[in-house]
């Protein structure tokens, strides 16, 4: 087995509901390999998201530890864990959550003004990779002016342009028609098995888990199997 | 702040409506508060202006206007004699003995009539203030029933073309020209023969004396002068803060109406911009969500709303100076209650002023943007993501 980049121990969640409280992940324990490309599926409100977020450093763990490339992400203050996430996450979400008031090239060039890069190497960036998306005619469209399937590459671009070295994914395909979809995760799949990337993709499109090379199933916030398909 | 400028100013371009009124409502609080601080510019300099250089005025000690002043005609002789009183190009004393009373006169635009500065001159007075030029018509022959009338009262009041004539003091006078005070405090008086006013109001002495100093001396020596002569009880000033401290009342009254006006607007444009920034927070938070998973960090968050309402209020700032920079085509009228007569002055705007007006602007834009920004920046990033 090759090295764990996420290693999730005894990882629980729980959320206010009013008085109440909602125990949303019960003690997980998952390892995902760096380069892997894993699928997180299981019905609607079994905590999925908690979990990806939780991985992506956008949300605290109550209990239970969560290390990230050996470093251990709850124990991080908020500006720090901002600027790890600037670093090292690239952010998928199903309906895209592009700036709906800048640019195709805008919205890429975004986490980059976050890095130490010049305007101008900003801009060169931003180009190639929305080229290598396949959306280098629609630098200066707004993304009203996009389909969905093309929102969603202008968001993938946006996902990777600081070369993150985890993606992750909260059911990218969720919106999009079929043919779209597949585009969308043919191209995550090159991101992985091309260019190395480690994906964790929540996803209720069993097709989609076809370019997983692990399936992790969650029901009632509790790992049921995870299966390996090794493709 | 990394979040792009770009981003701010799209946004606000994009929701035309609420950005529009949002900005109409500061410019209106700012065009107010501008357009009082012009006319206290205009006030002051319209009394600070009146009077020449070297010009020193006496009057009664204890009056504080001109129709108070009472100036006896020993006195008068005494003081002519000074060595201090420069002479004339005719070698006399460059002084004018004046008599200044107030009549009222009808408006042209008003029902109500108003009161008018009446000073009885001669060539002297027109000779210490080169300012004052007849723009129209003649001088006033000296003991004759002629007038003449300041631009302003030429403008403001009824029947006051050449050959008009006006009743006071039991006479017709008849206006014979017209003069121009450079929009000084003369601009709204009229200038008769000294000798004749006196005749027609039975008055035996004189209300002030105006007088050109031969050397530049501190006012404080010509007063010790006066001073130590035990039959002049005079009060020595000098023409021009004679007229300037005639303004402080007036500019007080001014500005504290403008202040009030400008506070109770501005609290209604404050809460105005407060609702606009908290709806923007309402219709972002996805957008603020995604922000902050892409790393941008609260400060940042709070940076950019604030700079959003702060622009939003300095378009506004900018379309209320721009608009009060037309006042300055409009005149203004009001009796000065120190001397209960009318004065008309105008709006003048300074880069003081603009600059004081776009801050109040910028006050504005902070703190109609500060709780909607906090907000927006202490949002939970999973919080915001769950929101459509
Ligand atoms: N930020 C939150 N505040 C309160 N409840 C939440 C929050 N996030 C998730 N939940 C609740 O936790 C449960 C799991 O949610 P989620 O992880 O979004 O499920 P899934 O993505 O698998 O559909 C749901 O019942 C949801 O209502
Ligand atoms: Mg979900």
């Amino acid at each position: 087995m090759t090295t764990p980049i996420v290693e999730i121990t005894d990882l629980r969640k729980s959320y206010f509901r009013g008085e109440q409280v909602v125990e949303v992940l019960k003690g997980i324990n998952l390892k995902v390999s760096e380069g892997g490309f894993t699928a997180l599926m299981g019905p609607s409100g079994s905590g999925k998201s908690t979990l990806l977020n939780l991985i992506a450093g956008i949300d605290k763990p109550d209990v239970g530890s969560l290390t990230i490339s050996g470093l251990d992400i709850s124990s991080l203050s908020e500006n720090d864990l901002a600027e790890w996430r600037s670093n090292n996450v690239g952010f998928i979400f199903q309906f895209y959550n592009l700036m709906p008031v800048l640019t195709a090239e805008q919205n890429v060039e975004l986490p980059l003004l976050l890095s130490d890069l010049d305007a101008k190497s900003r801009k060169s960036r931003s180009r190639t990779i929305l080229e290598m998306v396949g959306l280098g005619d629609r630098l200066d469209h707004y993304p009203n002016e996009l389909s969905g399937g093309q929102q969603q590459r202008v968001a993938i671009a946006r996902a990777i342009v600081t070369d993150p070295t985890l993606i992750v994914a909260d059911e990218p395909t969720g919106d999009l028609d079929r043919n779209s979809a597949s585009d969308v995760l043919n191209l995550l799949q090159r991101l992985n098995s091309e260019a190395g990337k480690t994906i964790i993709m929540v996803t209720h499109d069993i097709s989609a888990t076809h370019v997983a090379n692990e399936v992790v199933h969650l029901d009632k916030g509790e790992l049921i199997s995870n299966e390996a398909s090794n493709k | 702040m990394r979040v792009p400028f770009q981003y701010i100013i799209r946004n606000l371009l994009v929701r035309k409506v609420t950005t529009g009124l949002t900005a109409g409502g500061m410019a209106l609080v700012v065009f107010v508060f501008a357009s009082i601080l012009m006319l206290d510019e205009g006030l002051k300099k319209t009394l600070v202006n009146t009077g020449e250089i070297n010009n020193i005025i006496l009057t009664r000690k204890g009056s504080d206007t001109e129709v108070q002043s009472t100036i006896y005609r020993d006195q008068a002789s005494i003081i002519e004699t000074k060595p201090i009183v420069a002479n004339s190009v005719d070698a006399t004393p460059l002084l004018s003995k004046e008599l200044v009373v107030l009549i009222s006169l009808q408006k042209s635009n008003a029902k109500q009539q108003s009161n008018v500065v009446v000073r009885g001159t001669s060539t002297k007075g027109f000779e210490l203030r080169p300012d004052v030029q007849i723009s129209e018509g003649n001088f006033f022959r000296s003991g004759s029933s002629d007038i003449v009338i300041g631009s302003a009262i030429a403008k403001e009041y009824s029947n006051t073309n050449l050959g008009d004539q006006i009743y006071f003091a039991q006479r017709l006078w008849t206006i014979v020209g017209v003069f121009d005070a450079k929009k000084t405090a003369f601009d709204s008086e009229i200038w008769v023969s000294r000798e004749q006013l006196m005749q027609a109001f039975r008055r035996k002495n004189f209300s002030i004396i105006v007088f050109r100093s031969t050397e530049k001396q501190s006012i404080n020596t010509i007063q010790k002068e006066f001073d130590s002569d035990p039959r002049l009880s005079l009060d020595v000033k000098l023409e021009q803060d004679f007229y300037k401290d005639q303004s402080k009342a007036l500019s007080k009254f001014i500005n504290i109406l403008g202040m009030t006006l400008t506070i109770i607007f501005s609290v209604g444009a404050t809460i105005g911009s407060m609702i606009t920034m908290n709806a923007a927070v309402a219709n972002r938070t996805n957008e603020i969500g995604t922000l902050r998973a892409l790393g941008f960090k609260k400060i940042e968050i709070l940076t950019a709303f604030l700079i959003e309402s702060i622009v939003l209020a300095l378009i506004g700032g900018l379309i209320g100076v721009f608009g009060a920079t037309f006042m300055e085509f409009s005149d203004f009228t009001t009796t000065n209650f120190q001397t209960f007569a009318d004065l008309s002055f105008g709006f003048v705007m300074t880069p003081i002023i603009a600059l004081k007006a776009l801050i109040i602007a910028t006050l504005m834009g902070v703190i109609g943007g500060t709780f909607p920004a906090f907000h927006a920046a202490n949002l939970e990033i999973v919080d915001a993501l769950r929101s459509k």
